[in-house]
């Protein structure tokens, strides 16, 4: 276990260390600094990595009960919230309006910030990177520590803001002012959204170090051999990810600095002149509310990105390894996603069809998007033709992965709705909308990390995770999150509006509380289901059965490393000899060719002759 | 048993295209539809609506099914041929880009003259009507007898907003202090109302009847209760009312300057 033998490399660094400048240290106290620098303050990749996967779990189940009690307002709005209700709710046992506001924004916020970009990014791009390109650790390790402990700062601020009058943050994840410069417009307009700027900017720290290290650790740190074209699509999407982190994040922190001048220095970067909220007339003005949607979606639209394209490289990944098959067509997998990173800069006005922003630019952004689409197309095409044709092992990371090529299938088509700009007067701001980018981000990306954890968790821990249980799990999950989110689509077709604490007073939607009811429903069975992923995850760490270095069969440098791999990573070093995919190579003995593997006169003569 | 489960977890990705079809055939039987639509323009709306349904509809059916098709056939436990040594295609490839590509350009195009009929060519004309936002109401002003707003005798009315129909209306939508969104799901038509800006809003009511104003941008606490409602009526009934107002404004202002 990883416990065990990064442990035991510290304490062989520990004499050292205590030599040159600690004598008289007593032993306990020995112990506890070497506790500290092996598990808490690591340098080590694969510590770091683990530290923001618990925290980001463990974030998931935060949001993930947010999400729960925004749906049981919005199906059975005033009524007495179960358990929970007496404890936050305001009036008896219901839900107060501002609460639910604060709800969903704060649901989002952390879905975000705290889970989405930091799961990928900093607990598979941390764990994976060096491993996978046969490093023995990231370039600058001390950053890399650092946008670890970066992320506690928003932890407390998030956190916190729960606790403070008004509440968290209850101007949505977007925060628009003059809802949110202006404190005099809603409870959480107070404390909240301080905090929550402040949350935010820490996040970016956190995502700025990582972004450098990566980039730099891709570049300079690859194996010998390991050319920019052998690297699998994994380490292709971290890097082109990070390059976007490195390009959008800036904007977003100069905007979250400017919201904060607003609310504490009267600045009006976002006030017009004139602006009256709740009577209260603005002290300063001058200022464009549209700005802010500018800046903010510049990040936030590439950020989208950010959240889906690692995992469509872990996906494509495993797809290869449980088809037994190459991947199919993998220069245009890679310039797909250096595609849709591009056209990313270029379509953030797609999200302010609505705002007021000069019609002529909409269609310039109209345009851009509906491009956009193009290599996502490519990308999905390619994935079928890497099943097409294989051998297909019906492992749990395998369905998950699998799942995420049908559901992004939906959230993909779906975008071309509000592309259409107008067909996005109807749909706009409307549970299609919602329906759209669940389907992206967790029927897509969620399962996706799914399908990461189940085939990385023997690498992350020595063991391999219970696969009945896996499959259970896969199961009602990719069950209740259809009956959660496809019928989202027909409730955005009536025109049924986000952000509502209740919607039924309008003739229009009145009829549609039963559908919400059955939503709910499946969501308290997606939320419940996820009971077993956690029991099989925390279970497999200590009893699951011990897998050997290469449990799947895979080809990636991860897999000649001893599992879990010890400070440093190889006993070895690793040369590569070839690409990522060299599965079922005919004339060869075994059904994959791993990258270390020497070099092979069959395997030549195959790949010369399938080119 | 293995072939069984292989057999299994294909139908469940066959699930897929069939209850997603399923869902959408029978939502409007139950009036989980597009709701009724009063406006001129709604119909190019709609009709792009429906064009992209059935384009995307078809894509995600192929899709779908061709997914779980290759899962079941290829199915490691069922299939006995060899697994296709392949690193791609080039005409594929060049096939699959290029097709898209045609499509995408092609709706790109298709749908500007409708989105400029309703955000760009703006009818030449003094507004109907001012429509501000505020938390958590429309206010509504008319520009009372001179025709003019701005001017003392205008019209001050909240959420209570009447239209003559078969004409063009043009409404100056403004807002107070934060932003809201004018959405009429009938009309086809939502435009957010920004603080220190005047948009204009224009369309024209084919139907007389009384509809939903929602508000659709995140305003505060009490979003969900910004509702005012919209009564298209002809010339002559709309003018009737706007007098019946009118009379009543000036009373209260009357008694108003008594007291």
């Amino acid at each position: 276990m990883s416990t065990v033998e990064t442990k035991t490399t510290s304490v062989q660094d520990a004499p050292q260390k205590q030599e040159t400048h600690v004598h008289a240290q007593p032993s306990s106290a020995r112990k506890l600094s070497t506790f500290l620098s092996t598990y808490v303050f690591s340098k080590d990749h694969k510590v770091i990595g683990l530290q923001f996967l618990f925290s980001t779990l463990l974030w998931f189940l935060i949001g993930g009960l947010l999400a729960l009690a925004v749906r049981w307002q919005v199906a059975w709005p005033w009524s007495d919230v179960p358990v929970v209700g007496k404890l936050f709710a305001q009036q008896g046992g219901q839900m107060a309006p501002e609460f639910y506001t604060m709800l969903f924004t704060m649901h989002a916020t952390v879905m975000i910030f705290l889970v989405i970009i930091p799961i990928l990014a900093g607990a598979f791009g941390n764990f994976l990177i060096p491993l996978m390109i046969g490093a023995d650790d990231m370039a600058f390790p001390t950053l890399n520590m650092l946008s670890y402990w970066f992320m506690w700062p928003a932890f407390i601020a998030f956190g916190a803001s729960f606790f403070v009058e008004g509440g968290a943050a209850s101007s949505g994840w977007t925060s628009y002012p003059t809802l949110s410069t202006n404190v005099n417009s809603s409870p959480g307009a107070g404390w909240g959204q301080t905090l929550w700027l402040i949350g935010l900017t820490f996040v970016g720290v956190s995502s700025m170090l990582g972004s450098v290290n990566y980039m730099t650790t891709i570049i300079l740190m690859r194996a010998p051999g390991m050319t920019m074209f052998r690297l699998p699509m994994t380490i292709w999407a971290m890097f082109i990810t990070a390059v976007l982190q490195a390009f959008a994040l800036p904007v977003l922190t100069a905007a979250g600095f400017m919201q904060l001048a607003d609310r504490s220095l009267g600045t009006g970067f976002f006030t017009p002149e004139g602006n009256i909220v709740n009577n209260a007339i603005a002290t300063a003005g001058g200022g464009q509310p549209l700005l802010w949607q500018h800046l903010f979606w510049f990040y936030s639209h590439p950020a989208v990105y950010i959240m889906i394209l690692p995992a469509m490289g872990m996906v494509s990944d495993i797809l290869t390894c449980f088809a037994r098959k190459p991947l199919f067509g993998y220069r245009p997998m890679v310039y797909s996603v250096a595609g849709i990173a591009g056209l990313g800069f270029i379509v953030w006005g797609h999200h302010m069809f609505m705002s007021g922003m000069n019609p002529a630019l909409g269609t310039t952004f109209m345009v851009s998007t509906m491009m956009i689409a193009l290599p996502s197309a490519v990308k999905t095409f390619n994935w079928l033709g890497t099943i097409w044709a294989g051998r297909i092992q019906f492992t749990t990371s395998m369905l998950f992965a699998l799942s995420f090529v049908s559901m992004f299938i939906i959230g993909g088509l779906s975008g071309i709705f509000m592309a259409a700009t107008p067909v996005d007067i109807f749909i706009h701001d409307t549970y299609f909308i919602v329906a759209h980018f669940h389907y992206v981000l967790f029927a897509g990306t969620a399962m996706g990390v799914w399908a990461a954890i189940y085939f990385w968790f023997p690498k992350m821990f020595g063991r391999t995770m219970n696969e009945f249980w896996g499959k259970v799990h896969f199961f009602l999950t990719f069950i209740f999150l259809n009956g959660t989110f496809f019928t989202m689509h027909i409730l955005g077709a009536v025109g049924f509006p986000r952000r509502l604490a209740d919607a039924y007073h309008y003739e229009t939607f009145h009829h549609l509380q039963p559908l919400n009811a059955f939503m709910t429903y499946c969501a308290i069975g997606m939320v419940a289901s996820q009971i077993i992923f956690a029991v099989n995850f925390f279970w497999s760490m200590f009893y699951g059965p011990v897998a050997g270095r290469n449990p799947w069969n895979s080809n990636t440098l991860e897999w000649t490393a001893p599992s879990p791999p010890g400070h440093g990573n190889f006993d070895f070093q690793p040369i590569v000899h070839r690409g990522p995919y060299e599965y079922s190579v005919p004339g060869v003995e075994s059904d994959h060719l791993m990258q270390t593997d020497p070099p092979n006169a069959a395997a030549t003569a195959a790949a010369a002759a399938a080119h | 048993m293995k072939r069984l489960a292989g057999l299994f977890w294909s139908l469940l990705f066959l699930a897929v295209p069939i209850f997603g079809v399923i869902t959408f055939a029978v939502a409007p039987a139950y009036d989980i539809w597009l709701p009724k639509d009063v406006s001129e323009h709604g119909a190019s709306v709609d009709g792009l609506f429906y064009f992209i349904l059935w384009l995307t509809g078809g894509v995600f059916v192929v899709t779908e099914v061709a997914l779980f098709w290759f899962i079941w056939k290829y199915d490691a436990n069922n299939k006995k041929s060899e697994v296709k040594y392949r690193h791609g295609s080039h005409v594929l490839e060049v096939v699959w880009t290029i097709v898209p590509a045609a499509v995408l350009l092609f709706l790109a195009i298709y749908q500007m003259n409708t989105w400029a009929d309703i955000k760009m060519r703006r009818p030449n004309m003094a507004p109907t009507v001012e429509v501000i936002g505020r938390q958590f109401e429309w206010r509504l002003r008319y520009p009372g007898r001179d025709g003019v707003l701005g001017t003392p005798d205008d019209l001050h009315l909240v959420n209570d907003l009447h239209l003559p129909i078969d004409e063009d209306i043009l409404i100056q939508l403004k807002s107070m202090d934060v932003l809201h969104s004018f959405f009429l799901p009938n009309v086809r038509i939502k435009q957010d109302a920004v603080p220190g800006m005047k948009i204009p809003v224009w369309f024209k009511a084919r139907e007389e009847g009384v509809f939903d104003i929602v508000c659709a941008e995140l305003c505060g606490w009490g979003h969900y209760k910004m509702k005012g409602r919209v009564t298209f009526e002809s010339r002559e009934s709309f003018e009737k009312w706007l007098e019946v107002k009118y009379q009543e404004q000036e009373a209260t202002q009357a008694s108003n300057a008594e007291t």
